[in-house]
């Protein structure tokens, strides 16, 4: 029924609708985002009631709106495309007055703009998968699109680090002048005496063949795959001197500062959003609110598929804060009782966790011996031998989330703090096995030193070793991914779809949990980051499998799954997604770290061998460049140097720190500004309105047309229906504003 | 200006690269669109306009909830009937693409959301947003214990200057720090 005002007005005796409300300058310059014709016609009929006045101001704000409208580009007015037209004819006739040198500068302009709108569109639509993921959106929505668009980020981010490894230290191998006479042998600088296994002949029977593809061993040792190759010190090109050593130690530390400024590229912009968020709860309903509807969902069955999680999210939340209540009102001894029972249960937990790591050390060891033993047994023992890790880490990673959920539910935790919690649990599951794997490496390793004839095989070339288990990583957890997907999946499917047991109902269809599935591929990325230094085709395998993975992901989850009831955000998921990688690529520098810094590099093969240690490349590179550079770099690695920077990054940091204070400060001041300015505006509306009732009782035959709020369209009726007088009153009025 | 033709002239097509955030095979494949919904006696006529059940039958706009609102807020039909010319069609679009900026879609999304047209958004027009968005049907919505819980939670983080409503620049100061709205606000043809 209303004006145009800022503020709505019922009809059960609040604030009258006023057109005073309208002629408030705040409300004016709202207005300039309105329709422009609204304003015109407002203005017509201001003129038509002839209050000269209130003329000039309107006249004032017109112009000041215009000129507001002509800083900003013609699409972002918001009119429709006849108006915006309009706009730009009277653009283009005011920049035909300009001198034409302007005028050109503005052709220029609009040019540039075009072009960079056509490469931008031509880099998008080059883009892998467009396609894809735009049908994966229609149909999931936009929490399930930002796992592929992760998975597609990790396909490009191994390809890089692939073509890093491959341009500076395979592409030379390769073009290698000289003749390879440096071929790994198991004899080679070794002094004691082995026998050299009898299965490993020239004739090898097809199963040893799979075995070796599967395992990285045999005829795999002696290729590019695997770190032993690269027994070279320097590689004589015609006009230079090639340092292999130097160029693989620069290489691996450049893939992972490569990857480390890509993700955190990446992650900037979720990471601004989420400082913004002050409070726990922040804006969680409004968001979800008006931002909650996908609007690129094209089947119906998703639309429904939305609505329900909707629906059920909302409950969740409000179900959230009602249990919030309940637990700020819990008395001491109910606290006391549940701290007791969650550091018990946590005590459960790691107990749990320790069985596992423990498991995964023997498990690791006792492969380790079988494959020491030159007797074979027969090919399905040994792979299963060979891949004893893998599996133990696998059936680990498999039983503790289950194992997690289950306890969390004892814990009484709000619901969103548990499933952040139970993640968290997954992601040091996960994580941490790889690191208890190559602890158990490493103390074998390190009992190289002492003896090495006892164990030949690892102490001759341990970084081959170690490359093989990376390699029998990868290989396991994409053919497990595979094998859960065929054998498990699309069995489930075809019972839900045929079978109407009580077991089918109550398994229902797979849902596609996103956060299991994005802890499975940070997983793997991360080997592949530890694997990388000492198996360099590493990336180029991970790369295939990642492709693979997305194919044999989209047709499982178009096929077999429905979407999750409790639907992952988009922001938070990037966010998310990130974080977990970044923790990954943390996890994965400690082991490079300490095997190029600490660890004795093999002698008998690779890169490193006439070094002590990897790291040991650098240095001596440093001693043969010239003496200003020589200075250079050592006043860079001084103490002096490092205490400065450490310094002068402290105090940027708590200047930043104290500004984002001060802000957030600064902000919950105009916030209480704004709400007394909004009651000062209303105590004085409300005391105008009752001097204008007071008038027109004693004035009861003015009678002029009131006004019908105009809509937002340009084809809104002039119907005035305002009983309010005030402002149409005749000049003479002493209340004449 | 007539988008008659099968084809669309190419001065046309500069224009409205210039006055909407579509690519040029954007405003091809919205123009295909739009003439396919055409009969076949209105492809000639010189603007011609698609009443709103026909626009309604797109797969973009067909499981929407607020199918009805987009049509009525973009349309410039004197009646008010929410049909939409061609013009009326690619604002939409450009409302709804990637390259829009917060600032249009915010402001248009708030006249969506604003069902009684009145320019902000109260109790009732908040009432009506959640049903949209939960479904129509008795067991799909929430209690009215809950909606009003959920409304007073709304309004506590939106309406700054406590007057029991939201209006636009309350509503785009949400929206500005709301991370998912620019992700889901978006219709791709």
């Amino acid at each position: 029924m209303e004006d145009d005002s800022v503020f709505v007005i019922s009809a059960r005796g609040r604030l009258k609708s006023n057109p005073l409300l309208d002629q408030l300058p705040s409300y004016q310059s709202l207005l300039y985002r309105r329709k422009s014709s609204s304003i015109r016609r407002r203005e017509s009929s201001k003129g038509r009631l002839s209050i000269s006045g209130m003329f000039n101001t309107a006249n004032k704000l017109e112009e000041r709106r215009k000129s507001q409208m002509e800083q900003r580009a013609i699409r972002e007015l918001t009119l429709p495309i006849v108006e915006k037209r309009r706009h730009k004819d009277q653009r283009m006739e005011e920049r035909n007055d300009l001198i034409c040198c302007s005028q050109w500068r503005e052709d220029a302009r609009r040019h540039m703009k075009r072009l960079t709108d056509n490469a931008h569109v031509f880099l998008s639509s080059m883009k892998l998968w467009r396609s894809d993921i735009h049908q994966i959106e229609g149909m999931f929505g936009t929490g399930i699109l930002s796992y592929f668009s992760f998975l597609r980020f990790l396909v490009a981010l191994n390809l890089i680090i692939f073509l890093v490894m491959f341009c500076f230290v395979m592409l030379p191998m390769i073009l290698d002048p000289t003749p390879r006479n440096v071929i790994y042998n198991q004899h080679q600088g070794n002094v004691c005496r082995t026998n050299p296994r009898t299965t490993r002949g020239i004739l090898k029977n097809y199963h040893e063949h799979i075995v070796d593809l599967l395992s990285g061993d045999g005829i795999l040792e002696r290729t590019y795959l695997l770190y032993g190759f690269y027994t070279k010190d320097e590689i004589r090109f015609p006009q230079i001197i090639y340092k292999l050593p130097l160029a693989y130690l620069l290489a691996t530390l450049g893939y992972l500062l490569l990857s480390l400024l890509w993700i955190v590229k990446r992650s900037v912009a979720g990471f601004k959003r989420h400082l913004i968020k002050d409070e726990d709860r922040f804006q969680s309903f409004c968001n979800k609110i008006f931002a909650g509807w996908d609007f690129c969902t094209t089947s119906e069955s998703a639309a429904k598929q939305k609505r329900s999680s909707l629906l059920y999210e909302l409950k969740t939340d409000l179900e959230d804060e009602r249990i919030k209540q309940k637990m700020a009102d819990r008395t001491t001894q109910d606290k006391c009782r549940i701290y007791l029972l969650r550091v018990v249960l946590n005590m459960f937990v790691m107990g749990v966790l320790a069985a596992c790591f423990y498991s995964i050390y023997v498990a690791t060891a006792f492969s380790q011996k079988a494959e020491n033993r030159s007797k074979k047994v027969n090919f399905v023992v040994d792979l299963i031998h060979e891949y004893l890790p893998s599996i133990v880490i696998t059936v680990a990673n498999f039983i503790t989330p289950l194992l997690f959920s289950v306890i969390i539910n004892y814990e009484d935790y709000s619901p969103a703090f548990e499933i952040r919690f139970t993640l968290m649990r997954c992601v040091f599951m996960r994580l941490t096995s790889i690191a208890v794997l190559l602890f158990s490496l490493w103390t074998r390793i390190s009992e190289c030193g002492s003896d090495p004839c006892s164990n030949p095989k690892v102490c001759q070339c341990w970084e081959t070793r170690v490359g093989q288990e990376m390699y029998k990583l990868t290989v396991f957890d994409f053919i497990i991914i595979l094998a859960v997907t065929i054998f498990v999946e699309f069995p489930r499917k075809m019972l839900v779809d045929f079978c109407d047991c009580p077991l089918a109902k109550m398994l229902g269809l797979q849902e596609f949990g996103i956060p299991q599935n994005v802890l499975e591929i940070v997983y793997g990325q991360t080997i592949c980051w530890i694997g990388t230094f000492y198996c360099p085709m590493l990336p180029a395998i991970c790369t295939i499998k990642y492709f693979c993975i997305f194919y044999v992901k989209k047709l499982s989850l178009i096929k077999n799954c429905r979407p999750s009831t409790r639907p992952f955000r988009a922001s938070s998921s990037n966010f998310f997604f990130l974080g977990v990688l970044l923790i990954g690529l943390i996890l994965a520098c400690f082991p490079i770290s300490i095997s190029l810094a600490h660890i004795k590099s093999s002698q008998a093969c690779g890169p490193f061998s006439n070094y002590n240690t990897s790291w040991e490349a650098l240095p001596a590179a440093v001693e043969a460049l010239p003496q200003n550079g020589r200075n250079f770099i050592n006043f860079l690695a001084s103490e002096t140097f490092a205490v400065s920077f450490f310094v002068v990054t402290c105090l940027a940091m708590f200047y930043v720190i104290a500004l984002a204070r001060a802000h957030k400060k600064v902000i919950n001041q105009l916030r209480e500004k704004l709400v007394m300015e909004g009651k000062d505006k209303r105590f004085l509306i409300q005391k105008l309105c009752q001097a204008q009732s007071i008038l027109a009782a004693s004035e009861p035959q003015l009678n002029s047309p009131g006004r019908r709020s105009p809509s937002y369209h340009t084809s809104f009726s002039s119907n005035f229906n305002n009983s309010v007088v005030l402002a149409h009153s005749p000049p003479k009025s002493s209340t004449h504003v | 200006m007539g988008t008659t033709a099968s084809q669309l002239p190419k001065d046309s097509l500069s224009e409205y690269q210039e006055l909407t955030f579509l690519t040029k095979q954007e405003i091809l494949l919205a123009h295909r669109r739009f003439t396919e919904l055409l009969g076949r006696d209105e492809r000639n006529h010189p603007n011609p306009r698609v009443p709103m059940q026909v626009i309604l039958t797109l797969p973009e706009l067909k499981s929407n909830p607020f199918k009805t609102r987009i049509c009525q807020v973009f349309s410039t039909s004197e009646d008010k009937d929410g049909s939409l010319t061609f013009e009326d069609f690619l604002d939409l679009l450009s409302a709804f693409s990637d390259s829009a900026t917060l600032e249009i879609k915010s402001h248009y999304a708030f006249r969506i959301f604003d069902f009684d047209d009145d320019g902000t958004l109260d109790h009732s027009d908040l009432e009506k947003l959640v049903n949209c968005l939960t479904g129509e049907t008795e067991d799909t919505r929430l209690t009215s214990e809950e909606m009003r819980q959920l409304i007073n939670n709304i309004l506590d983080e939106s309406d700054i200057d406590k007057d029991g409503t939201v209006n636009l620049s309350e509503f785009q100061h949400v929206i500005s720090r709301s991370p998912d709205f620019v992700s889901s606000f978006k219709i791709v043809l």
